[in-house]
Order: structure tokens, then sequence, then C-alpha cells
């Protein structure tokens, strides 16, 4: 039936050129650890993808229950994690996907450098690389003042001090990203739309640069 | 020499103007795909900014202690100052070490931490008579010297002292060291 539905389609739309310039292509025998195991390093970007999609999904679902209020933020939190069926499990992935997402972006970079992979003509792809890096430790840093307790409360403290120490233009950046003097109502909202919009867009196109790049120029050869 | 070239020489050679019509229709196109984009953007650059240009709070000065009471040695003393946080008012205590100096003047530090902001205490088991932030144990003398890791001497409470009473103020640096 789905073969019908597809060739349905297929005859409208002519889809399969499409899909088969995204999926279909070689990956060279130094890369695939079937052919030699110690490959396995060149896993890393794509679990690091892996991991993320993970975190947009559960972060998806986490929005159905959470608010960023002063108030409730931290109930729906509580509420989430240990009323709702799987409430712990859907907040543990966002929850422990964060910090692995970081681990498994510093292995990826870890096998880039050392496999001498971001050399010429792949630069630029190494400089949007970094830049993923950076938007991922400000998904990292704005989501964590979400669940609005102590924790959150004070290492979003700590972080406006060290926003603050930038010479010159630090006390702006500081009230900027507060939404105001202290961390308060504004900076929960402000943090929220960051972490939710503003930086998952950005993350995305980056992605979408990264990966161009990577087909455009292919994978670098061996060692 | 064909037949068009004859005829454009025969009339006088046409100024032309410095612009062309394609040059004037992608200037104005694009002036006003600019304009409409600025239309878009600029009042939502203007809504996040906001919070920096609002009008700042004036600080109150809040009566905590009677001026006898305070001593040479810093006390905590704990009060309320009205908070407007966007559409959220609060009452929210704050804390203050009130001491006496050996100029002998009454006077109030903030106790955060001015390394990363965390909340130090007064005369601990390890820093006697010191200020000491348990986080990365910064040091500060009784005036709020930074001896260790701060950068910065601890801010002082402005202070006024009204029949008896000591009113604090808004948050400014140190004066004392």
């Amino acid at each position: 039936m789905f073969k019908g539905m597809y060739n349905w389609i297929d005859e409208r739309l002519d889809v399969t050129p499409m899909w088969r310039d995204i999926a279909d292509h070689e990956v060279p025998e130094h890369v695939n650890p079937a052919h030699h195991f110690s490959a396995f390093v060149y896993c890393f970007g794509g679990l690091t993808f892996f991991i993320t999609v993970i975190q947009i999904l559960s972060g998806m679902f986490l929005t159905m229950y959470y608010v960023p209020d002063i108030i409730n933020a931290y109930y729906s939190v509580d509420y989430l994690q240990h009323q709702v069926a799987f409430g712990g499990i859907v907040r543990g992935m966002h929850h422990w996907g964060a910090s692995l997402v970081i681990v498994m972006m510093f292995l990826h970079t870890l096998r880039v450098f050392f496999t001498g992979s971001y050399k010429a003509p792949r630069e630029m792809n190494w400089v949007v690389g970094m830049l993923i890096f950076f938007v991922m430790l400000g998904l990292g840093f704005t989501g964590y003042l979400l669940p609005w307790d102590d924790k959150a409360y004070y290492a979003t403290k700590v972080g406006m001090e060290i926003a603050g120490s930038v010479p010159w233009i630090g006390g702006y950046i500081k009230e900027l990203l507060a939404g105001g003097t202290i961390v308060g109502a504004q900076t929960l909202t402000r943090f929220f739309a960051i972490h939710v919009f503003f930086l998952p867009g950005v993350l995305l196109t980056l992605l979408a640069a990264h990966f161009f790049m990577i087909r455009k120029q292919g994978i670098s050869g061996p060692l | 020499m064909d037949h068009n070239e004859q005829q454009e020489t025969a009339h006088k050679p046409i100024k032309r103007n410095e612009m062309t019509r394609r040059q004037f229709l992608s200037y104005t196109l694009g002036g006003a795909t600019a304009f409409m984009g600025m239309g878009a953007v600029l009042p939502m650059l203007r809504f996040a900014v906001d919070p920096l240009l609002q009008k700042k709070q004036s600080g109150d000065f809040i009566k905590v202690i009677e001026e006898s009471k305070v001593t040479s040695d810093p006390q905590q003393v704990d009060f309320q100052v009205h908070q407007v946080d966007g559409w959220y008012e609060s009452d929210p205590k704050m804390e203050a070490y009130i001491a006496k100096g050996s100029d002998g003047q009454v006077f109030a530090l903030s106790p955060i931490c001015k390394h990363l902001g965390c909340t130090i205490s007064w005369s601990g088991a390890e820093a006697p008579d010191l200020y000491h932030c348990p986080c990365h144990g910064a040091q500060y003398s009784k005036d709020g010297k930074n001896l260790k890791v701060a950068p910065k001497p601890l801010d002082e409470y402005q202070v006024k002292i009204e029949n008896g009473w000591v009113y604090l103020g808004p948050l400014q640096a140190n004066t004392r060291v």
C-alpha cells in the first residue's frame, strides 16, 4: 500500500531524485567502522546530530506543561517531572541530553582536529562548527534557568556577573540579557524565548550550512 | 557607416543622465524594500531593548536598626524593599552587614560577593573576623576590602541616620577602602 502511495506521489512530483541526492551517497572505507573498527570516531558528528534531534523533540513536548513564569515555573516542572506519566523520562532525556550533546560535540571536534579535517578547503566548515558550539553553550546557559530553582537562579546570577565583566559594554550586555537590573520575571521569559525560539533558529540554520558543506566537499581523506 | 550610425551622427549627441533606468528602478525598489524591512525589524529591536531604556526605580531609604544597637562587630540585618520587576511587584528580603567603623561611622555592606555574586557571611570558621564567600573562598576585611579572589571591594549601602535609627538606601561602590 505504501509503495502504491509512494508511486502515486512520485509520478506527480518526481521526488525520487530529491531524496536520492540527500540519502544515497557512498561512505568511504576509512570512515566505515565495519572495515576498520577505529573508524567509530567518525560517528561522533552524527551522534551529536542524533542527540540534537532528541533535544528538539523532548523540548517540544516539555513545553506542553512548562510555563516561563516566576511563580509557576518551578511548580510546572515539578508537576511534569512527578505527576505526568513518563515525565521523569522526557525531562530526563532533555536534562541528560543537554550534557551529552556537549560531550559528543567535543569528541567530534577532537576527531576533526586530530584527523586534520579542518584544513583547506574545509576551513569554513570548522568555523561554522565553532559557531554551532557557541550556540549549544548558549542553549545550555539559557535552559539552565528555566526550572527556576535555587541552582538555576544562582547559576544565572553568576553567569550575569561574568557577562557584566566584559570591558566597556559588560553592563549593557548584562542588562539586555537579564531584561532589567535583576534576575527576575523578565529574565525568565527572555531566557525562555532565547532558548526555545532564537537559538534553535540559529542552530538549524548553522546545521544546514554545516551539512551542505560536508556534502559539497565530501569527507576528508584517510590519514 | 551603416544606415543607423549615419542617422545617429545627424543628431546632437544626447546628454544622458548619470543614472540609467535600471539603476533608478533598483534603487527605488531596494530603498522601498529596505524601508519596509526596517518597518518590520525596528519595532522588534526596540521591543527587545526596552528594559535597558526603562526609567530605573529610585531607591528609597528603609529603616533597619536603632543606631545604639550598631556595634563595631558587623551584624546581619534583614530588611524589605519594594521591587517592581515588569508586571511582578514584590517585597524581597535584603541583607546587609551593619557595623561601626574605627572612625565611628556607621556603614552597611552588601553580602553579595564581588567575585561571582554568591552570598558571603561574617566571621565563619574558615575566616575569623573576615567576610568569607563559600563559593570560591573570597575574603574581605571588615571594611569590605577584597583580600582574596574577589576583584573589587564589597558594595556599600547608602546610610542615613535619623532620630536614632539607621536607614539604608541604594547600593553604591565601596567608599571606605
